[in-house]
């Protein structure tokens, strides 16, 4: 199954805008499944920024960096779990989504994405 | 009081209803946790001089001691307004508070009978437990000492912090995995994360950030902002539920925003 099959699982979720999988080590975009209005390089590039500064808070207390984190925002949302080799599954969606089926199917994807 | 002080007393009562020995009466009788009977007479002694601080300290005491916090607090209030410088009514509301959890309200009451009775060493004695149990401390870039506001919330300490955009602690604290103090380290990783999500949120177009949501392996995390320039951790083991943690989050955030407030 290619990353693009993946992360069509993600935004087959009704109110998912966008999925991508993206280098964590520089931020740019590995794969996506985006709908046109979405910047999958601006979110690729802070979804890592965001994942190093909160891997920071949890190497700071002498835990392992978070196994996914959410972004929530008035207007919707920006999930994002790491994966294997050095990628982080991101997804971004409205603030109407389901956001626990979109966080345990983030978590399957991200377990599979290499 | 003996029995029968206590019996000679009632039939006082009984003879002048207007006397005033419904106080040591009720009194002595709150003492021997005789509360129904005690009670009876405060309501009754209160009602006849509405006027009379002491009645509704009396009343409030025998409230308390029936674990009538609600009560007890009017009944104290009532003193206040009666006599705003009542020194039982101070350390009545004082306990009260600290019972609730209300450790900056405690504290209030605490300091105002101490001012009024400066010599009283037990009263004393009461504010130095009241500030340690509320944590208090001086606090970065304020210039006087105030109680911890994420004491009220926590079962045990550490699982809470409250930061400023310098990434010093202003609330709270937590611990590291091996249990030693991790405040610092966490309040400089914290430092810039609101303002990064922020701009995250705000070039994506998903508005104004509301919270962060760390799923971690032993524990989970939630962030909120508080104010404009505060960011509050908490954190809590894997076991509790999510959506008690983000509750938990947003009662926190909104005793560190009044409690920022006050401090303003």
């Amino acid at each position: 199954m290619s990353l693009r099959d993946l992360l069509d699982e993600l935004t087959r979720i009704p109110g998912v805008r966008g999925a991508l999988v993206v280098s964590r080590e520089d931020g740019l975009v590995v794969a996506d499944s985006l709908m046109e209005s979405v910047d999958g390089k601006a979110v690729a590039a802070l979804a890592a920024s965001l994942t190093g500064r909160m891997a920071g808070v949890t190497a700071a207390l002498g835990q392992p960096e978070p196994r996914a984190w959410q972004l929530q925002g008035s207007e919707g949302t920006l999930l994002a779990a790491p994966g294997r080799e050095g990628l982080l599954v991101v997804a971004l969606a409205n603030a109407e989504v389901n956001a626990g089926e979109l966080r345990i199917r983030l978590l399957n994807v991200a377990g599979r994405a290499a | 009081m003996t029995v029968d002080d206590i019996q000679a007393l009632t039939a006082q009562l009984a003879r002048d209803p207007s006397s005033l020995v419904f106080l040591p009466l009720a009194e002595a009788l709150r003492r021997r946790g005789q509360l129904e009977a005690a009670l009876a007479i405060a309501i009754s002694g209160a009602t006849r001089y509405p006027e009379m601080a002491g009645a509704y300290d009396l009343l409030a005491r025998i409230q308390s001691d029936r674990g009538e916090g609600d009560l007890a607090f009017d009944a104290w209030t009532t003193v206040l307004r009666l006599d705003p410088d009542h020194v039982g009514a101070h350390k009545g509301l004082a306990f009260l508070s600290f019972r609730a959890g209300d450790f900056p309200r405690s504290l209030r009451y605490l300091r105002r009978a101490v001012e009024l009775r400066p010599k009283d060493e037990a009263l004393r004695a009461a504010l130095g437990r009241v500030e340690t149990t509320a944590g208090v401390r001086a606090v970065p870039g304020f210039d006087r000492t105030a109680p911890d506001p994420l004491r009220a919330l926590e079962a045990e300490p550490g699982l809470a912090l409250l930061v400023d955009p310098q990434g010093r602690p202003l609330a709270g604290g937590v611990f590291d995995s091996r249990g030693a103090a991790a405040s610092d380290e966490v309040a400089a990783a914290l430092a810039g994360i609101s303002r990064e999500a922020e701009r995250t949120t705000r070039l994506l177009g998903l508005g104004a950030w509301r919270r962060l949501s760390l799923e971690g392996g032993p524990a989970h995390f939630e962030l909120r902002t508080p104010t404009i320039d505060s960011v509050l951790l908490v954190t809590r083991p894997r076991e509790v539920p999510a959506g008690r943690l983000a509750l938990l989050a947003d009662r926190a955030a909104a005793v560190a925003r009044r409690w920022l407030e006050e401090l303003r």
